[in-house]
């Protein structure tokens, strides 16, 4: 069987790697992106001089003919699923047996006037990094819009480089459309004590023209006013790129609309990653979800079923996580910014302001709900098997040592959390017992 | 897409990472150097005891002062801005220099001891060494040496840079304490306790023996040969205090810990190498190869070094060795109960590999080198007689091992490489101690490091800033635990990891399945 996936990054090699490894059919990765994958997750360190850009690739070149995985760099105009053929750029066409669609994001634009100016950019593929490389020198200042996690990363890798930036966003507080108030608040702290201009309620009324067609300020649209900058970064979320298929006969909503087995409405085709959307979303989970460990979960799967073998796409316990500067961030489970109704959020942060725990449980039956980690690392299968196994909340606070994951020598806070989270509910927690390897080990085998 | 990286580092190949307050720290450091130069090449008006607190002190400050800009006055965190665009740290012109330098510094140090000032036939030193004399006798009551001055610029460097790598880590406790290990171990332990009990061991002057307590063989490869023996053996109580305490380090000591922590407790936390590899070389860690080629040359090259190394140290014993009139055992006996030793080994490799999949390749080439070996000791016995191996004279044998491996390797490459092959070439392609170690971590050890399930983003940190070339991520991103022979247990790999994927840790439990599971694995195939 001739298998062809369009797109290199992390869902569509994954999709290659399983395919591989379950069978031995003819498989081919298109993209116009790079000649291999790299990790675009990493793209900020490859501005910031912590890595360079063959460092972020997670496999040696010969990888690929090892395993016999067919590199295409070409960038796919139309398909026809009629005649199962793709027609590329440099004017040859492909035939494909079945057809994977991983074709990402692309950064959101929401019709600002200039925003198709020179000098304005997302931060999602090389390309945007190369553009942002080459406006860099003698920049004055980056004005960034929108504070997701892209956001934050194209602010710090300015501040790397000494480069004075200005952030617009919309939120009263960083993030809080996400993250509860406390996290929202102590990351708007972090951001403005490494000195980043972070305004928050600010909206982009629009990006001014220098005459010669680049950005050379931008204006907000509550005060009016007008910050003077070289560059200008679009980071107000991603969306599924799927504009180029719209009147292809594929059935798009959002993203391309696919069942539990990732097939599109066209046999043969399937789509993964960040630009599907699932038909019916699991409860608690978004149609689209476009992060870096379900397009991954997705990639796998979806090779399962070309392979012939019948998996429904499950991604499990919600797990994310991300670096907001300095401080590193966890969340397992169901932890919103406004728990629901018959949830109870137990708060406890460190006294430097820079960590953070936070625990929900359902009040109906005291089951454990989510974790939310600000500072300190968590052991993800342990929190998993807590949460899958909906275990009493007390029972996870006394054996809350079994989910640090912090370096070997560091402070310990459990005693502390304990005794604060007792103070802030009618459920008093026993201290929490020690924990070693072991412990954790035979729990999880259990 | 290799044009990308290009064009980027045309673009901006030097961002303005040092400030002026760095530059002039830089400049402080380069008259300390300078005032050692000028030492060095016999301008005695400099060479006086204040000139040599001066330079010294020069040198830390302006390092320190260079460092404080660097890290401590930015907020604790991981910090590797601009690292790729730095000429001294990615092999650009400074880089090359500072390697050539270096390299020289340490060919002169070794063969050319005479150009530093080391008086000939018991002449006064002069030079370099002469600059010293002051300290030497102060420590210890005799003139300096090439290797006291070497010793002393040695721990200088550790301590510095120790300093330096702590504020660089200030945030992460485990490389705080870990960098005060390696700080203590070397200027008590290799400096200054064994300086002092050599100027206290006044009767026995002329019979030097090492008297560094962590250096161990086969690190310490002339541990066994007869003059050191003897040495040993005939200062009294101090001498065999260390004899006793250096047999029980190689067969117990080191077995225990390494099972017990890993071969960290001594590669990352004790050992002088590593200590210097983890402080000064820690600006160059990212410049190790992590290809699988590289992998492939490490292995058969310090694996070669530790058979050599092995048989080597045998042969000597061997021959001197006698008929039992000079010492308690003759040869056959030698030989009996080393074949015996040797062959207990291989028996508890096969013990407790046989039943482990992924360890078969492993256990047979274990195996062969153990065989080899006897193979080898029993030509020795048997058809020479005459205690010379391979049918040259043993002590011109270690000469050479001394030559190549022990200044060549160790000394000249191992630190003068630094700028070019980062920090840890000797340490990953040489030494015999870290290759026992390492086959003890890998086969028998509870050290491993733990993945956090599926959190890995391939961002690539672990490998890059893995100092002895390991494809951290390879293992991270399946969600499998790392254990491999080379892991020195830095940390710096869960210290770089940017979504907390990584953590050192020890466990008893799970010893011959440390890496079975594979946790990233979605679908899991018996449910198919």
């Amino acid at each position: 069987m001739n298998i062809v996936i369009i797109g290199n990054g992390i869902s569509g090699i994954s999709t290659a790697r399983w395919l591989r490894k379950l069978s031995d059919h003819k498989i081919t990765v298109i993209s116009s992106e790079s000649d291999h994958f790299y990790s675009r997750t990493a793209l900020m360190y490859i501005y910031m001089g912590h890595m360079r850009y063959k460092d972020t690739k997670p496999y040696e070149d010969y990888f690929w003919e090892k395993n016999r995985i067919n590199l295409v760099n070409d960038h796919v105009e139309g398909v026809d699923y009629q005649n199962k053929t793709l027609s590329l750029k440099k004017g040859k066409t492909l035939q494909y047996d079945k057809l994977v669609l991983a074709l990402g994001s692309k950064s959101n634009k929401f019709g600002w006037p200039g925003q198709d100016l020179n000098r304005v950019t997302g931060l999602y593929n090389l390309q945007d990094l190369e553009k942002i490389e080459s406006f860099s020198e003698g920049l004055n200042r980056a004005v960034i819009v929108g504070g997701g996690l892209i956001g934050i990363e194209l602010a710090e890798m300015f501040h790397s480089r000494h480069i004075p930036v200005t952030m617009f966003v919309r939120e009263a507080s960083f993030w809080d459309a996400v993250l509860p108030i406390e996290e929202s608040q102590m990351i708007t702290r972090h951001i403005l004590k490494n000195g980043i201009d972070l305004r928050l309620g600010t909206n982009l009324k629009e990006i001014v023209d220098d005459g010669n067609g680049n950005a050379c300020a931008a204006v907000a649209a509550e005060s009016g006013e007008k910050v003077d900058c070289g560059y200008v970064g679009l980071t107000a979320g991603v969306s599924p790129n799927v504009g180029w298929l719209k009147e292809s006969g594929l059935e798009i909503n959002r993203g391309i609309v696919v069942n539990d087995k990732l097939e599109t409405n066209q046999s043969d085709v399937y789509a993964i990653g960040d630009c599907a959307e699932q038909a019916n979303p699991l409860p608690g989970r978004r149609g689209v979800e476009a992060i870096w460990y379900t397009g991954r979960m997705m990639g796998e799967t979806c090779a399962y079923n070309i392979c012939g073998h019948d998996v429904s796409y499950d991604p499990g316990i919600w797990f994310n996580s991300a670096k907001f500067i300095d401080i590193e961030y966890q969340v397992y489970g169901e932890v919103l910014a406004k728990p629901k109704e018959h949830h109870k959020a137990l708060y406890w942060e460190h006294e430097d302001g820079e960590k953070s725990v936070r625990i929900l449980y359902d009040v109906n039956d005291q089951s454990i709900v989510g974790f939310n980690l600000m500072g300190i690392r968590f052991r993800h299968e342990v929190c998993e098997k807590w949460l899958r196994e909906k275990t009493n909340v007390k029972e996870v606070i006394a054996n809350l040592t079994m989910a640090n994951f912090d370096p070997e020598f560091y402070k310990k806070y459990e005693e502390d959390i304990a005794k604060s989270f007792s103070s802030q509910c009618d459920l008093s927690f026993s201290n929490p017992k020690k924990s070693n390897l072991d412990r954790v080990l035979s729990f999880l085998k259990a | 897409m290799s044009e990308v990286y290009k064009s980027m580092s045309i673009s901006n190949p030097h961002p303005p990472f040092e400030d002026g307050i760095q530059k002039a720290m830089a400049a402080v450091a380069g008259v300390g150097l300078l005032i050692l130069i000028l030492a060095t090449i016999g301008i005695d008006s400099v060479s006086t005891p204040l000139n040599l607190a001066l330079s010294i002190a020069l040198m830390s400050i302006g390092t320190l002062g260079f460092a404080y800009r660097a890290f401590r006055i930015k907020p604790a965190g991981i910090k590797n801005n601009g690292v790729m665009f730095s000429s001294t740290m990615s092999r650009g012109v400074i880089g090359w220099i500072a390697g050539i330098v270096i390299t020289g510094f340490y060919v002169v140090l070794y063969w050319y001891e005479g150009l530093l000032g080391l008086g000939a036939n018991g002449a006064a030193n002069t030079g370099l060494v002469g600059f010293f004399d002051p300290l030497a006798m102060a420590i210890k009551g005799t003139p300096a040496s090439q290797w006291f001055v070497y010793g002393t610029l040695y721990t200088v460097a550790i301590l510095i840079f120790g300093v330096r790598f702590i504020w660089r880590y200030r945030h992460n406790r485990y490389q705080v304490i870990r960098t005060l290990s390696v700080m203590g171990f070397q200027l008590f332990f290799a400096y200054l306790i064994p300086e002092i009990l050599e100027s206290l061991n006044g009767d026995y002057a002329a019979k030097w023996f090492d008297k560094d307590m962590k250096n161990m063989w086969p690190l310490d490869y002339d541990m066994f040969d007869a003059w050191h023996i003897n040495n040993m053996s005939t200062t009294g109580i101090l001498g065999w205090g260390f004899l006793i305490f250096s047999l029980m380090m190689i067969f117990v000591v080191s077995p225990f810990l390494t099972y017990k922590y890993g071969k960290r407790w001594y590669c990352s936390w004790v050992c002088g190498c590593g200590g210097l590899a983890e402080t000064a070389g820690d600006s160059f860690r990212h410049l190790s190869d992590k290809s699988m080629k590289a992998w492939k040359i490490e292995r058969w090259m310090i694996h070669s070094v530790l058979v050599f190394v092995t048989i080597m140290t045998i042969a000597v014993v061997y021959g001197y060795l006698g008929d039992g009139s000079q010492y308690y055992i003759t040869r056959t006996m030698f030989t009996i109960i080393v074949v015996a030793v040797l062959i207990m080994v291989a028996g508890a490799f096969y013990h407790f590999m046989n039943k482990r999949k992924d360890a078969q390749k492993d256990l047979q080439k274990i195996i062969m080198g153990i065989a080899a070996v006897i193979g080898v000791i029993l030509l020795i016995n048997f058809l020479t007689g005459s205690g010379n191996a391979f049918f040259i004279d043993n002590y011109s044998i270690k000469k050479w091992y001394g030559f190549f491996i022990g200044a060549a390797f160790s000394g000249v490459v191992g630190v003068g490489f630094y700028p070019l092959m980062g920090s840890r070439v000797w340490c990953r392609f040489g030494c015999p101690m870290a290759a026992i170690l390492g086959l003890q971590q890998k086969l028998f050890s509870r050290f491993r490091i733990t993945t956090n399930g599926s959190q890995c983003i391939s961002c690539g940190n672990c490998s890059t800033y893995c100092e002895m070339g390991i494809d951290v991520r390879s293992y991270a991103q399946k969600g499998q635990n790392i254990v491999r022979a080379s892991c020195v247990g830095c940390g710096v790999c869960a210290a770089v990891c940017p979504r907390g994927v990584l953590k050192l840790e020890n466990g008893s439990t799970d010893v011959f399945e440390k890496t079975i599971d594979i946790r990233n694995n979605h679908v899991q195939m018996d449910t198919v």
